[in-house]
């Protein structure tokens, strides 16, 4: 932990956590656990959970980068997904309580840990690579810098799935809906200059789930921890289907 | 058969493969995309997800003479500035070898899908970094670091692992490695590894292993690095009985955010910030007359501590130094550093566009590590002789090949990984094809492999892990910091003494077999313990200062007695001495000079 706690100035938060462990639990329920915070000094969601779990070692939630670029650490927090590491519970606590449960829409594994596999799945199958068929060059492939520019905003992507685990399309339906994360994804290799699969790509998105179960509700931009824009992402490919029609 | 049990080698199920790579950072997804596409039957094991690897914080950029910039740019120099920087202890073969490949090896990443950040000609951007050269040190600064604006880590952990799926890698994430399994002849044939989720333990037996598992910068109290990063590589050599290499060069990076330890890229300076004290001055001036921000990483951390220690930091303690940005303008900060923006934002409350981030020398990089030859083939030494082990390779920050000796330079790591990422796995390519045939292990071998697992499950008391961990790390930061002395790492040595025990026997209070956290933090701290130890140990045997490795008490380098590698055994807590190459194929070796900057 990396937050350095002076003994004099602290105050109780009341955690409230999400726990469930199968081999032991049968349903599961929240648990109270009263933590001691610095009060002249901001310390974020995660280092409360470190807090918590040196009382109680069976608490389990994943991390890693503790920075948030990594993408481990995505829960829900005070009802909305963020990353633990980076929300300061100045932001996060609420009359003094922290509650804390998994990302909604995935099966629990443990505790605040959702099983990702649709996630990922969904993710694969926008075939999350860059496809070329024409030769490399002995070099790099040339991008003019306004090229490059349209995938700010898009190859940020950490893929904590904060934003699909939001989304009420991809809560009903999950295998078939390919959910924001996914999405931005192929938008990402669509705008590429270098992809040359863009009509294969929009193809595969031409049914009517994959896509167009986007209903525009935008929780994926306002829950996105890096600032990302799924929903334009989404809406860049609804155009470029359209056109295509068009033409 | 679950990980929560006692378990018998002889009860445990196998799975096979033809190699496995333990680590799924940028070297252990470079060796893996290598050996797919060779269509050998092969997995990586990663604890995390494989974007969540450490290669993911990486900023600044890769160093590579791809001549983008400077179309005179010749990688022989940048040859010069390695070992230059290594402070002349990096091998000079490998060098050689990292820095005429790099090219390749960064154009194959593009090639991938890589969003380099360009130039006005679409090629890939390249900025300063500090100990760059042009001309063998007379052409004043290069700029060399090809960079996705300060992602680049990210850029390129994701692109791997993007390229690895299209490749069809089998990839076996959030599994643990306990323990690697050697055969009588001493090759190493798998490892006993359990899938977290489940629970489900198995040993995977394999005709290679790479370790790939990256650094242990969590032995510090104070470090840029990533929760993960707990040297379990370097624990599983370790008690395997092998050797590390040069573990006691630690490389603080100047500019960790002050109390966060969050990263602030080299880049800042190469785009052109400096470094303040209390008074305002650009005392790097000073210390580094003619490339002053940009000198080694060493230097510039030795600099800013030295002013912390007179009592020119800045803030209401003294206790950190101020990185200025603002002049740059919010155009050049928001477009080429715009991860450090945020980061500074949320971890030091500055928008760095307008005020100064207060920065202090963090751990940040470990340059010793497993000794591998140019093929990744982990090396140990038999009565003074290099012997390969057979049936493993390493690469990455946990391998020493060693290309970044007494100090690593800026941008070096990720070029390290691909570049040698890639030379293991076409060498298990080309040696799988050519058959490998070694003994199978007995029981008794596998059960050395489940000893420590084995143990913990057993507990019913001792000392849990957040004590010994905040332990050690307290001693490591205060007694093997930036500046070292005898006195104080023999207490240091003295206290890791009298926890080995209370770590070896580890109480694990929660015994479940679903997703345990608390049983990989209890594994982790084994590892991260043996790091410490071997670094301590390490420290206090070498008697000179050389790179990162400075003591008060041997304030000069030793050409004589320690123009060397550090070699360290862990069941004989001995350290020895092995060469350092001096044999480039295509150049003439690069003598030891003073070395200033």
């Amino acid at each position: 932990m990396s937050a350095v706690i002076p003994v004099a100035h602290l105050q109780t938060l009341r955690m409230s956590i999400y726990r469930f462990d199968p081999s032991v639990d049968e349903k599961p329920y929240m648990q109270d656990i009263d933590i001691e915070v610095p009060t002249d000094k901001d310390i974020m969601v995660l280092d409360a959970l470190h807090l918590a779990k040196a009382k109680e070692p069976s608490l389990s939630y994943r991390r890693s980068c503790r920075e948030g670029v990594c993408g481990s650490d995505g829960m829900n927090i005070n009802g909305k997904n963020g990353l633990a590491c980076i929300t300061p519970l100045s932001e996060a606590v609420k009359r003094n309580k922290l509650t804390l449960r998994p990302m909604p829409g995935l099966p629990v594994v443990r505790d605040l840990i959702v099983d990702m596999k649709m996630f990922y799945d969904q993710l694969e199958k926008v075939q999350p690579y860059l496809i070329t068929k024409s030769d490399n060059p002995d070099k790099e492939r040339i991008q003019s810098p306004e090229e490059r520019e349209q995938l700010d905003g898009l190859y940020e992507c950490i893929l904590c799935g904060c934003c699909s685990t939001a989304c009420p399309s991809f809560w009903w339906n999950p295998d078939k809906f390919l959910g924001p994360a996914a999405l931005l994804q192929s938008w990402r290799f669509i705008a590429d200059s270098r992809d040359e699969a863009t009509e294969e790509r929009l193809d595969d998105l031409e049914d009517a789930f994959s896509l167009y179960r986007c209903h525009g509700i935008m929780n994926c931009v306002s829950v996105c921890p890096k600032g990302l824009n799924p929903t334009q992402a989404i809406s860049n490919i609804r155009n470029k289907l359209i056109n295509r029609k068009r033409n | 058969m679950k990980v929560s049990e006692v378990i018998n080698a002889k009860d445990l199920p196998v799975i096979d493969f033809d190699g496995i790579i333990i680590g799924g950072g940028g070297a252990g997804l470079r060796a893996s995309l290598q050996l797919a596409e060779s269509g050998l039957n092969t997995a990586v094991i990663s604890k995390v997800f494989p974007t969540r690897s450490h290669t993911v914080s990486a900023q600044g950029g890769i160093t590579c003479a791809i001549q983008s910039d400077d179309p005179d740019d010749d990688w022989r120099w940048h040859m010069f500035d390695t070992v230059k920087g290594s402070d002349y202890i990096g091998d000079q073969e490998a060098i050689e070898y990292m820095c005429s490949e790099g090219p390749k090896a960064v154009f194959e990443l593009e090639h991938m899908g890589l969003p380099f950040s360009r130039t006005e000609k679409g090629k890939i951007y390249q900025r300063p970094f500090g100990g760059q050269s042009k001309d063998y040190g007379k052409g004043g600064q290069a700029t060399r670091t090809c960079a996705a604006a300060d992602r680049t880590g990210h850029s390129l952990l994701h692109t791997l692992y993007q390229a690895n799926l299209k490749a069809g890698t089998n990839f076996l994430n959030e599994w643990f490695a306990i323990d690697m399994v050697l055969n009588e002849d001493g090759a190493v044939v798998g490892v006993v590894a359990f899938e977290i989720e489940s629970g489900e333990i198995f040993y995977i037996r394999s005709k290679a292993t790479v370790l790939a598992t990256g650094g242990a910068g969590r032995i510090y109290a104070s470090t840029t690095n990533a929760l993960i990063n707990s040297g379990d590589g370097i624990g599983m050599a370790l008690r395997a009985g092998l050797p590390v290499q040069d573990i006691e060069m630690w490389q603080f990076h100047p500019t960790g955010i002050h109390g966060a330890g969050t990263l602030v890229t080299e880049g800042c300076r190469g785009e052109g910030g400096y470094l303040l004290n209390k008074d305002g001055e650009r005392f790097m001036e000073r210390y580094a007359p003619n490339t002053k921000d940009l000198a080694g990483r060493d230097v510039v951390a030795r600099s800013m501590a030295q002013e912390i220690l007179e009592g020119r930091g800045c803030g209401p303690n003294a206790d950190h130094i101020f990185l200025r940005l603002d002049h740059l303008g919010p155009e050049v900060v928001h477009k080429r550093l715009p991860g450090i923006t945020e980061l500074s934002k949320t971890f030091a409350g500055v928008d760095p566009a307008v005020q100064p981030i207060p920065v202090v020398p963090t751990c940040h990089y470990m340059m010793g590590g497993v000794p591998t030859n140019l093929n990744g083939q982990v090396i140990t030494v038999k009565q003074g002789k290099d012997t390969i082990i057979e049936g493993l390779y390493a690469a990455g920050e946990v391998a020493c090949v060693s290309v970044h000796g007494g100090n690593r330079l800026g941008g070096n790591s990720l070029l390290d990984l691909v570049v040698f990422g890639r030379s293991a796995g076409i060498h298990i390519e080309e040696s799988l094809k050519q058959g490998v045939d070694l003994k199978k292990a007995s029981f008794d071998d596998v059960d050395k492999a489940l000893e420590r697992l084995n143990r913990l499950n057993s507990s019913t008391k001792g000392e849990q892990v957040p004590i010994l961990k905040e332990r050690m790390q307290q001693n490591m930061q205060n007694n093997f910091g930036v500046f070292r002395r005898e006195d104080l790492m023999l207490k240091g040595i003295g206290e890791l003494n009298d926890s080995r025990e209370e770590v070896e026997n580890i109480y694990l209070q929660d015994k479940s077999a679903t997703f345990n956290t608390a049983r990989i933090e209890a594994l982790e701290m084994q590892n991260l313990f043996e790091v410490a130890e071997a670094t301590a140990i390490t420290a206090n045997e070498r008697k000179e200062s050389r790179g990162a490795h400075a003591r008060d008490d041997y304030p000069d380098r030793d050409d004589d007695g320690w123009l060397k590698h550090s070699i360290y055994f862990s069941k004989t807590k001995e350290v020895s001495k092995r060469d350092v190459n001096f044999r480039p194929n295509t150049v003439q070796a690069f003598q030891p000079e003073v070395r200033t900057y």
